[in-house]
């Protein structure tokens, strides 16, 4: 079966800040490859290349060399984004527009025909219990409201793969709970999801297979139950083994 | 086309729900009837003065939506970071420019259609006679007009990051077009060269934004521009908006996204 999502060889630099500097090498020869109805976690410090390997996936940088393919399709192809959802990290979204107007706006861009995107439209709005703020400017919204109506925006095409910047960054606990419930409904319904995120605890619980990276490298990839068996630790002591960390302070 | 219709609408909606149109429109409905309400002398003509001078804000009002609007746009984006999600779909980088432009230019299109309501509106209550086909004119040379304008500032917010930077330099670019790019050919001639050249190439480089001020045809109740002509005029500013277009392209197509 054809992965859904894959990169080969993924290389990606950045200039240097200052001439005299070698470039930076944001991610290294990185090879990964994620199956249909996966949830995929994507670890790794802050700087480790997480985000820059998910924008390459989603088109925003151009991969220094190697490749890398959504569906099968090379993610330079605007196309190949077509069946896909993305949550950023932040609420990146126009805030003059109300959420019903904004998931009008992303359902156009899909041409989603207008019937179907009002059905769509009200199912996902209750979905994220935003229902009754519709007509408000997104402006108005309290900090969860906007990552739920991100959420509905990554959803409005119907994605099969669902790609997920630390979805549950800056959530109270309600809202945390949501956003997995949400996760595993989408797992149960046969969709892929690859997100990364720092709550060690929440990969465990929702994860099929995690990778690690720490420096742009691949440290570890494989499924939570087999590594947890492995390294004889829970999710969180294995990470912390693997990108090095010693503790400062003996008891 | 979806695309670039669906973000049309939304910089639609940005314009309509921003206050910078109604404090223009307001500002120039104040200035003109205060202007018209005022006799000197009983003197007849007077309707003249009113009329060049609503049409003189009317084309600095719609110059001010036209670049204040557009030199936003991209640079907005990038600060606010919604091209993130909006380029997360199947939108190419030549699709977010399409879109912009064609937002921005029907923006303006919609903004003078209302300016263009009220001068008639104003001056046909003073004159009791309603040349339409002069109003529709001026109103489309205008508009095409703007279609550069807001092409230039387009390809100018690629390069600039900060709104203010681009609209000030777009804005002293545009008004030196308009005041000076008639003589620049007759400043040419009395120069040595290399200058001469150099100021003969500019002549034939920058887009004559003045052709399509047609305001004294009107003020002076004077015919109508050649159909032709004003066919040719719209060919003219297509091609140039077109040359700043694609020029936007190329550099936003190789643009990093974060500021």
């Amino acid at each position: 079966m054809e992965p859904i999502v894959e990169t080969k060889n993924l290389r990606v630099e950045f200039r240097a800040q200052n001439s005299g500097q070698a470039r930076k090498v944001a991610v290294k020869d990185l090879n990964l490859s994620i199956r249909a109805g996966e949830v995929f976690g994507f670890l790794g410090p802050n700087g480790a290349g997480k985000t820059t390997t998910m924008n390459v996936l989603l088109g925003f940088v151009n991969a220094t060399s190697g490749a890398a393919f959504l569906f099968g399709v090379d993610v330079r192809e605007p196309i190949a984004r077509q069946r896909i959802g993305y949550l950023p990290e932040l609420t990146y979204y126009y805030k003059f527009l109300t959420a019903e107007e904004l998931l009008r706006f992303y359902a156009r861009i899909f041409g989603i025909p207008r019937a179907e995107a009002d059905r769509r439209i009200e199912q996902l709005l209750k979905l994220v219990e935003l229902d009754s703020a519709r007509k408000r400017p997104i402006k108005t919204y309290s900090k969860g409201m906007q990552q739920r109506v991100g959420l509905a925006q990554a959803l409005i095409n119907n994605p099969d793969l669902l790609i997920l910047d630390e979805p549950t960054s800056g959530l109270d606990p309600l809202g945390r709970m949501k956003v997995r419930e949400i996760i595993q409904r989408l797992k149960n319904e046969g969709k892929t999801v690859f997100f990364s995120s720092h709550e060690l605890g929440e990969v465990e619980t929702v994860c099929d297979r995690v990778a690690i990276i720490n420096q742009g490298e691949l440290k570890v990839e494989g499924r939570v139950a087999d590594l947890v068996e492995k390294h004889q630790a829970n999710l969180e002591k294995i990470f912390l083994n693997i990108i090095g960390y010693q503790p400062q302070l003996s008891s | 086309m979806n695309t670039v219709l669906a973000l049309t609408g939304v910089v639609i909606k940005e314009m309509y729900r921003r206050k910078d149109f109604y404090v223009l429109f307001v500002l120039t409905a104040v200035i003109t009837l205060l202007m018209g309400s005022v006799s000197f002398f009983h003197d007849t003509r007077i309707v003249r003065y009113v009329k060049e001078i609503a049409l003189l804000l009317i084309w600095v009002s719609a110059l001010v939506i036209a670049v204040g609007t557009t030199a936003r746009q991209i640079p907005a984006e990038r600060e606010n970071r919604t091209i993130f999600p909006l380029l997360a779909k199947p939108v190419t980088r030549a699709q977010v420019i399409l879109g912009k432009f064609a937002g921005c230019w029907l923006a303006c299109g919609l903004a003078l259609i209302v300016f263009y309501l009220f001068f008639g509106v104003v001056s046909g209550s003073r004159e009791h006679s309603w040349p339409l086909l002069n109003y529709f004119q001026a109103f489309w040379l205008q508009w095409v007009m703007l279609g550069i304008v807001v092409a230039f500032v387009l390809l100018g917010s690629v390069f600039f990051s900060a709104p203010s930077s681009n609209a000030t330099i777009s804005f002293v670019v545009v008004l030196g077009i308009l005041l000076l790019g008639r003589y620049l050919n007759q400043v040419a001639l009395q120069q040595p060269e290399p200058l001469r050249s150099i100021v003969y190439g500019l002549y034939f480089l920058i887009p004559h934004l003045e052709w399509y001020d047609v305001r004294d045809l009107i003020v002076y109740d004077q015919g109508l521009v050649g159909w032709l002509d004003c066919g040719l005029a719209t060919l003219y500013a297509a091609v140039y908006a077109a040359l700043l277009l694609f020029g936007a392209w190329l550099v936003f197509r190789r643009k990093a996204l974060n500021l």
